[in-house]
């Protein structure tokens, strides 16, 4: 009989996060910070509106591109947070979260054997759906010294006259990271030199804490080279309701909608319209949030140095990411029996690139006592190393 | 916004807090916080630091009756004498001057249905200047102070999530 396998997929490596994911569950009385996605509820105004929406019967399809009023909302937020007009109906459409409009983006822009720039430590699918979409990958590993922003230079240093995407994941899940507006100056120079596209994943965007998300699309010339992609997941903690968007130019939106009608015909109903309600009057919600995850994000910072484990401060998402190179293991093998002998999960840097080796991946997506719980297990392993 | 709202938000939930950790998640000095939170004793905006018990979950009895007033406004005093009258009693936990239709919202705390009836009878009826009362009792308290008392908070998120 032959393989009922696709070749191409099965050569994609499966995530590390899942192999983990396996080993944690299995472990009784394990506490988590191994989470990718808020602890807060979606803000009940939010979560009525959707549940309104559905008395009303709004359980049709909506448009491939989605609501128009929320388009209109998406159009409003960007011009008011970035500066920058977005037409609602030719350069913004509504995908099923922002994990959709990556995949979109990559197959409605590469030719087979374009190359598609990836810093790494990243999120976990850019490298698969570029693949996926027949292209080749090229990793761009993000230095510490850096603070694991991206450079002009570590750019450059891997362009080939094959290369046409550059993927630019700020704030950065896993490491905190967050490129400043002259960061993204020195990138913009490269992208337009080099004739490349962005794709600029900034679903962390309203999570920063050392002053206001800055996109590339804000700086000149680059809204006709960069696909933004954000969505409601992380600001509104909304990850259930997988609802995003990407906005770019009409060229490009308009073969991203033709795969995702084909593909998903339209994200949830249900979803978009709790997204317009969230945009409409969700701010308050998302200050609150920040607030709280500021606070542990320096809670935990503090318990780091006090138990000596060395970290950069990280000014975005809900992640920090110190090193545990001096403990001589790898990060799976720190994480391995960090489980296994203290029953405390947190994700090794490896899941997120080769390059994240010697470091772990830990979320504050989590109450502070439930941190503190965490860190007096941090502590004794530490202790005993 | 200076410390002084992320300090009030913070201990608002949590009054136990320490003013090492406070400063820590605020990311302010230990001593600023220190002396903003005497600031704030001193002016009277923090009040107190109370503890919310669900008394519901005790084997002790407690009752809790919500009481529209309707009183008559004494001349170049308004509303605050008899509020004051109203508040010397310790079985009263909460009197509010309203708008609508009556003038005081009083909270009272008894130990006992008859217990409350009596106060209301005896001493709240009987003021010269209170017109009429209503009395509410609460049957239940689902939520108190921002908090929910029926339901414990649950972590069902998958564990680990990229």
């Amino acid at each position: 009989m032959r393989s009922p396998i696709g070749k191409k997929v099965v050569d994609i490596k499966p995530s590390g996060i899942r192999k983990f994911f396996d080993i944690v569950q299995e472990t009784e009385g394990a506490i988590s910070l191994g989470v990718g996605e808020p602890d807060f509820d979606t803000p009940w105004h939010i979560r009525d509106e959707g549940i309104y929406s559905l008395e009303k019967g709004r359980t049709f399809y909506t448009s491939n591109s989605g609501l128009k009023e929320l388009r209109v909302e998406v159009s409003n937020y960007i011009k008011r947070t970035q500066g920058v007009d977005y037409d609602p109906i030719k350069e913004i459409f509504v995908t099923v979260g922002g994990s959709e409009a990556i995949d979109l983006a990559l197959r409605a822009m590469v030719d087979p054997g374009d190359e598609v720039l990836i810093p790494q430590p990243s999120y976990v699918s850019y490298e698969p759906c570029a693949i996926l979409a027949d292209a080749t990958p090229v990793i761009i590993e993000l230095k510490v010294e850096n603070e694991f922003r991206l450079t002009a230079q570590e750019v450059l240093d891997k362009i080939t006259d094959k290369t046409k995407i550059l993927i630019l994941p700020f704030p950065n899940n896993p490491t905190g990271a967050v490129m400043g507006k002259e960061d993204l100056e020195a990138i913009a120079k490269v992208v337009v030199e080099k004739d490349l596209y962005v794709i600029s994943d900034e679903i962390y965007s309203e999570l920063t804490y050392n002053g206001k998300h800055v996109s590339i699309v804000s700086l000149p010339g680059m809204k006709e080279r960069t696909i933004l992609i954000n969505g409601f997941s992380k600001a509104y903690a909304m990850t259930g309701w997988r609802l995003g968007y990407a906005c770019g130019p009409e060229e490009i939106m308009a073969q991203m909608v033709k795969i995702h009608q084909f593909a998903i015909m339209c994200a949830p109903t249900t979803s978009q319209y709790a997204a317009i309600e969230a945009l409409k009057n969700g701010d308050d919600d998302v200050k609150m949030m920040r607030e709280q995850y500021n606070h542990r994000r320096r809670y935990l910072l503090n318990e780091f140095e006090r138990i000596g484990l060395p970290c950069f401060e990280p000014n975005g998402a809900f992640y920090v990411f110190p090193s545990i190179k001096k403990f001589g293991m790898s990060s799976e093998e720190f994480c391995t029996r960090l489980l296994k002998e203290e029953k405390l999960a947190v994700v090794p840097g490896t899941a997120f690139g080769d390059c994240g080796e010697g470091y772990i991946r830990i979320s504050y997506a989590y109450s502070v006592e439930n941190l503190k719980a965490a860190m007096e297990r941090l502590e004794n392993f530490i202790s005993k190393l | 916004m200076g410390i002084r709202e992320e300090i009030l938000r913070i201990i608002e939930k949590n009054s136990r807090i320490d003013v090492h950790e406070l400063s820590v998640m605020i990311g302010a000095d230990e001593i600023a916080v220190a002396n903003e939170l005497k600031t704030l004793e001193e002016e009277g905006v923090i009040c107190g630091y109370h503890t919310m018990v669900d008394w519901s979950k005790t084997e002790i009895e407690k009752v809790n009756a919500l009481i529209e007033v309707k009183v008559t406004p004494q001349r170049g005093l308004g509303f605050d004498s008899i509020a004051e009258r109203i508040y010397k009693y310790p079985e009263v936990t909460s009197v509010y001057l309203m708008s609508g239709g009556f003038d005081l919202m009083v909270i009272l705390e008894g130990k006992s249905l008859q217990e409350v009836a009596g106060f209301v009878n005896n001493k709240l009826a009987t003021l010269d200047t209170v017109l009429s009362t209503a009395t509410h009792f609460i049957l239940k308290k689902y939520k108190d102070h921002g908090t929910i008392l029926t339901k414990k908070y649950e972590d069902t998120r998958e564990i680990i999530t990229p």
